[in-house]
Parts: C-alpha cells; structure tokens; sequence
C-alpha cells in the first residue's frame, strides 16, 4: 500500500448513552471498533443500510459527534490532527480542513438568505477573509466552480431547483478551502437525470481541488460509478472493505452479496432470480452475539452466533478485507 | 372489454397566487383487471397529482379540464369519478374499489392512534363489519403480509414497528378491503435495498392472489423493470411514452426516455461515464411551448419542438410515443 494517507482510523467507536438514570443506563454503540484508511485524493464510498452507522461514522471523522473509543488521525501535509483530542484553536482549524455536504438540499440552505450569503457564511464565521471585496471575490470564484450562474447570487434558494440547489450547497461546503470533504447521501434527493451532472460535478471539483471524499451512501450503483474504494457497513462494524472494482466483481462477505443481488435488474425478463435477504437489520440496542450479521445470514453455523469475526485480508488483492468465518469455503472461487 | 379505468384527456391545474399552473395536461391512459401499469417520471411530472385524481384526492385549488373524464368500471357499476361529490358517494373510490398505498409510512399513519384501530376502522365503514370481525380481517391480513405476532401489533402503535413494518402494515391496510384498483405511490422509496426486495415480492404475491390492477409510481426504472406489465412515461404533467415494459426499457423511442436510461448508473458497467440529462428541469410556472421538453432535448428540430406540440406516434414495437424526430404519419 502506498502510505499516503489523509485519515486513519483505529479502533474507532461511537457511543451513545441512552436512558437515563443511575441504574438503566446503557450504551448503544453506533460505530463498533472500525479501522481504515483513506488515501489522498481518493473517493472513499461508505454504504449500509439505515441504521448501519455510517452517517455516524462519517460525523465522528468531522468531530460532529464524540469519538467515544479508539483513534481517528488527519494528515494532509501540513498538520497532522488526532481527532479524538481535538479542541478550541485546533477544532476551529480542522473545521476549515473538513467539511460536510448534506442530503437534502431543500432542508439544508436558509430561504432568508440569498445564494451568495449562504455561500459566504463559512469564510465569515471563520474570519477567512479580511475585506468583503475578497469574500465576494472568494464566493465568485468558488460559484464558477460549482457551476452557478453568478447572475443567481443575489437570488433566494427558492428560485433554485434541487440540482442548482445541491450546487449551492457544495459550493457552501468548498468555500474555505478544505482537503476533506463528507458527502453524506449527497445525489440521494435528486432526480436520476440531474444525479448524474451533480456526481460529474463531484468528481471534477475532486480532480480539479485535490479534494479526498467520503462518499457516504445506500445506493451501491452510485457508489460503483465513483469511489476508487468502498467499505460496507453493518450495525456499526466493517463487514467489508476492497477497491470498488475488487468488491463488485467479487464480494466476500454474504451481506456484500446479498447487497448486489437486492438492487432491482433493469432487465424486465430478470424477475425473482436473485437471493433475497430475511428479515431486517437489528436494533443497535440490542445487538446479536458473534458476527452481527448471523440472524439474516443464508449461511450461519454455530461459530457465527458464538464468535465475532475480524476482519482478515482476502488473499494478495490490495486492500480488501472481509469479517466473516466463513468467507473461504463460500466465495474462494469466485 | 375488461378494462378497469379509463383516464381520458386528464388535464388538471391549480389555482395558485402565482397563477394558474399546469400540473396535468391531456393524459390517457387505461388499465386491465389484473395489469400492473408503472408511472415513471421525476419531481414535478405530475405523477402523484394524475394518481390522486384517480381517487379525487386532490386540494380544493384544483381545476380540471371540462374534457377530463376518469371511469371506474365495476361489476354492477360504472363510476364517473370526477362527477363524485359528497362524501358517501366518494367512499368507493378512497378505500372502496380503489386503495392507495403511501410513500412515507411514518407519515400516513397517524401517531396517537394503534395500527389495528385505523385498519379495523376503515373495514366498519367500507365492508359494514363489526368490530371483532374487523380485527379479525386485519389480524390475517397482517399475518399475509408477513408481519410476525400480528395479533401484538394489531394493538401497537407506527412508531413501534421498523420502516419496513410500517410498510407492509400500510399494504395490508390498503388491501385488506380487497380493492379493484390499488394506487402505490413509491411505495419502496423511503425503504433500504433489502427491505425494497421483500416488498416487491410480496407485491408481486399480492397481485397474482387478488387479481386487482396496479398503479405503480416510481422515479426507479428498475423497479418498474421489476413489477410492471405496461409503463408509462411523464414529463412536466404530459404522458410522452407509454408501452409494454420490454420494449420501452430496451428500445426507448422518446429521447427524454432515452436520457434517464443512460443517466442511470449501471452495476454492469462500472466504467462507464454517467451522461446527465442535459439542464434542470423547468419550472411549472414556465412550462416551454411546443413540446414540454426541447430545452433539454438533444434531437431538437428547428422551429417544430418549440412551437408544435407533438401529437402520439404508434411504433411497430408496440408502443407509442409523442415526439417530432419520427416522421407524421408514420405507423412503422
């Protein structure tokens, strides 16, 4: 492996305490002891179902929520952060270095501000910049970027429909420079035909930038067409994680396969054929023993219910990891 | 013969502060007993809108065309739905003959009342049942549709069951008055991949043991590859293609249908760059002349797209198709 990278992590964990009191306090744990990397300038997809804690992953990586456990290292060159002892100057300073863009472009821009204070914001709130004159220089060239009509700025978010909006909302995102940028299901409110001109977009500005995203979403198709690497997420664990080509021509893990084989064929003679799971994901309140996935999965034995897989390298391939005991007997061939 | 309803030239506006604005303009369409018909279209193509115009449903600002015409064909009745007007009469088509199954269930069910009360209520007013007999429907009509313990959560509340749960109960609401028609507007949408499959399988099931007819509404193309006989196509509030699902997902003819095709990413060919659609689709209140959709249209023919509308083109693929680039006329 190239030895590149932007973000490490560790062992990281996500805890919430849930219920109150001093006796029926108990801890749900979102994100379970996960360990990756993200290499620079790369597109780092992260999928799972709801309530797999990939959202959550993702806010633990931008210090949104605590990191409860475990490490998480940023690195760009010029400053190396461990995220877990972030606070006061180095916060405010890793906050420029990584952003988040939402999902929801209609909930996620104020109607009472125009394009171009939504887009200053960040540079003022930070103090990037000294004079208006240089904000407006600033938001001009980041608009032109994102490819916003810079006749728009003076407009509402109103006026915009949801692809110029999500437009507006990366450009936000981007204003002060950062190197890291969270996408959490950023294509996942837009219309198919305007999906494909915001993931274009996307990949631009992370060529054009030398931006590194993580790509955080439930659409594996989507996630096929843009990350350079994907990790899957169950109940707060890493399930797998491999190069895209690598996971979608040969998924290791049953979940990873059953993933594939859930998304509807285009081909309408295709009907029924594919392996269907059972059942849905678990409460993250009351998590199975052993590999969190056993309850769905077509192929569990007793060690599934009794021990917790690890992670483990799938053969020479570069970075594809799998958890699950029985990987080798089911999908060696493949 | 046989048909289930006919949609006639629906054409549908709303009165708003900004003006009148064209949310459906001259749709036809038709459906057999037992036919699962997909309805695809982005935001704003006025797919929903046609849906509840099917039950009436729709806000107290819409004016419809004094062309329009919708009518429900029943055994010993024939129902001129928009001519419906008190409430008693209405029952037939919201909940009686005709179902309607929600995107959001979180949303469509209310929160302080139990699941099994607003099924068992819908069943006393539509079916004449009393009460035990009511639950007792429901409580098997949960237990079809796959939700373990049915009897437990006939008395629980939506906020107690999973996204998936919520979605099989609103299914099993929506059935459990045997309708003739059901109307499922992105019924899988708000659901995770895995939960989508089991929904369309039970579906499926649903559909070949009722025999009724299904509107299905989706903006995903694999969905209706997966469940629908017949597919209709729209764009800002005009039905531009319509045909059997074979040829229109593999031979699309409307360039517009072409488009969403190719925009959507495919597992087969990773590599493959993703070709949008070209511009932002137009406002409602700045609908283009002509034919609705040559601001985006590659294929555009000088001074025809922008002035004429076109009219249906049947193609010898079994499927017709509303636009200039095939020749006036021309039947194959």
């Amino acid at each position: 492996m190239s030895g590149d990278f932007l973000i490490r992590s560790d062992g990281l964990s996500v805890g919430f305490q849930i219920g109150k009191g001093l006796f029926n306090k108990s801890i749900l744990k979102a994100v379970d002891d996960v360990s990756f990397e993200i290499e620079k300038g790369s597109f780092f997809g992260l999928v799972g179902e709801s309530g797999s804690g990939k959202t959550t992953l993702g806010r633990a990586l931008l210090k949104a929520v605590p990191i409860t456990g475990g490490h998480a290292t940023y690195d760009d060159g010029d400053v190396k952060y461990d995220l877990a002892e972030l606070n006061g100057p180095s916060l405010k300073d890793y906050r420029k270095r990584a952003q988040l863009i939402f999902q929801d472009p209609y909930a996620a821009l104020s109607p009472r501000m125009t394009v171009r204070d939504i887009i200053a914001e960040p540079l003022e709130v930070m103090g990037l910049t000294k004079s208006r004159a240089e904000t407006d220089e600033r938001v001009r060239e980041i608009a032109a970027k994102c490819r916003l009509n810079l006749e728009h700025l003076r407009r509402f978010p109103h006026a915009f429909s949801g692809g110029q909006r999500q437009r507006i909302s990366i450009a936000r995102a981007l204003v002060s420079d950062p190197k890291f940028v969270v996408a959490d299901e950023s294509v996942a409110a837009l219309d198919v035909s305007i999906q494909a001109d915001v993931l274009n977009l996307l990949k631009e500005l992370q060529r054009d930038l030398g931006l590194t995203f993580m790509f955080i979403s439930h659409d594996l198709s989507v996630v096929a067409h843009t990350c350079d690497h994907v990790a899957v997420m169950y109940l707060g664990r890493l399930v797998e994680t491999a190069p895209t080509r690598k996971l979608f021509e040969a998924p290791k893990h049953p979940y990873t396969k059953a993933l594939f084989s859930a998304i509807p064929s285009l081909d309408p003679d295709d009907r029924g054929t594919a392996q269907k799971l059972e059942g849905e994901i678990p409460s993250p309140t009351n998590q199975p023993s052993g590999c969190k996935f056993h309850t769905r999965c077509p192929h569990v034995t007793n060690i599934c219910k009794s021990e917790e897989p690890k992670l483990q390298h799938v053969g020479s391939a570069q970075g594809h990891e799998v958890a699950c005991h029985r990987w080798q007997e089911l999908f060696q061939a493949t | 013969m046989s048909s289930l309803i006919d949609v006639e030239n629906l054409t549908l506006q709303f009165k708003t502060d900004e003006g009148l604005i064209t949310a459906v303009d001259d749709v036809s369409f038709s459906l057999k007993k037992g036919e699962v018909m997909g309805l695809v279209g982005e935001s704003g193509s006025g797919k929903s809108v046609t849906a509840k115009a099917l039950m009436h449903l729709n806000s107290r600002n819409a004016v419809y065309s004094p062309e329009s015409k919708i009518t429900l064909h029943l055994e010993h009745q024939e129902v001129d739905v928009l001519s419906l007007r008190k409430p008693s009469e209405l029952q037939v088509v919201r909940g009686g003959a005709v179902s309607m199954i929600f995107q959001e269930p979180m949303a469509s069910f209310a929160p302080a009342i139990t699941i099994g009360k607003q099924m068992a209520e819908q069943l006393m007013l539509h079916g004449s049942m009393s009460k035990a007999q009511a639950r007792q429907v429901s409580v098997e009509m949960l237990d079809r549709v796959g939700i373990s313990d049915a009897n437990k959560r006939f008395d629980q509340y939506a906020f107690e069951l999973s996204g998936g749960m919520r979605q099989r109960a609103m299914i099993a609401m929506a059935l459990s008055t045997k309708p003739k028609l059901l109307i499922a507007d992105e019924p899988t949408t708000a659901l995770d991949v895995t939960i989508q499959a089991q929904v369309i399988d039970l579906m499926k099931s649903l559909v070949d043991e009722f025999q009724m007819g299904i509107i299905f509404i989706t903006h995903d193309l694999g969905v209706v590859a997966q469940t629908a006989d017949k597919v209709s196509v729209m764009y800002l509030g005009e039905l531009i293609e319509e045909g059997p699902v074979r040829e229109v997902i593999r031979t699309p003819a409307h360039p517009y249908t072409q488009g969403l095709l190719s925009a959507l990413p495919k597992l087969d060919d990773i590599d493959a760059p993703l070709t949008p659609v070209p511009g932002d689709i137009p406002s409602p209140l700045e609908r283009p002349p002509g034919c609705v959709f040559h601001t985006r249209c590659s294929k555009t023919i000088d001074n025809r797209c922008s002035k004429i509308r076109p009219s249906q083109h049947h193609l010898d693929t079994g499927h017709s198709v509303s636009c200039h680039i095939y020749p006036e006329g021309d039947r194959g």
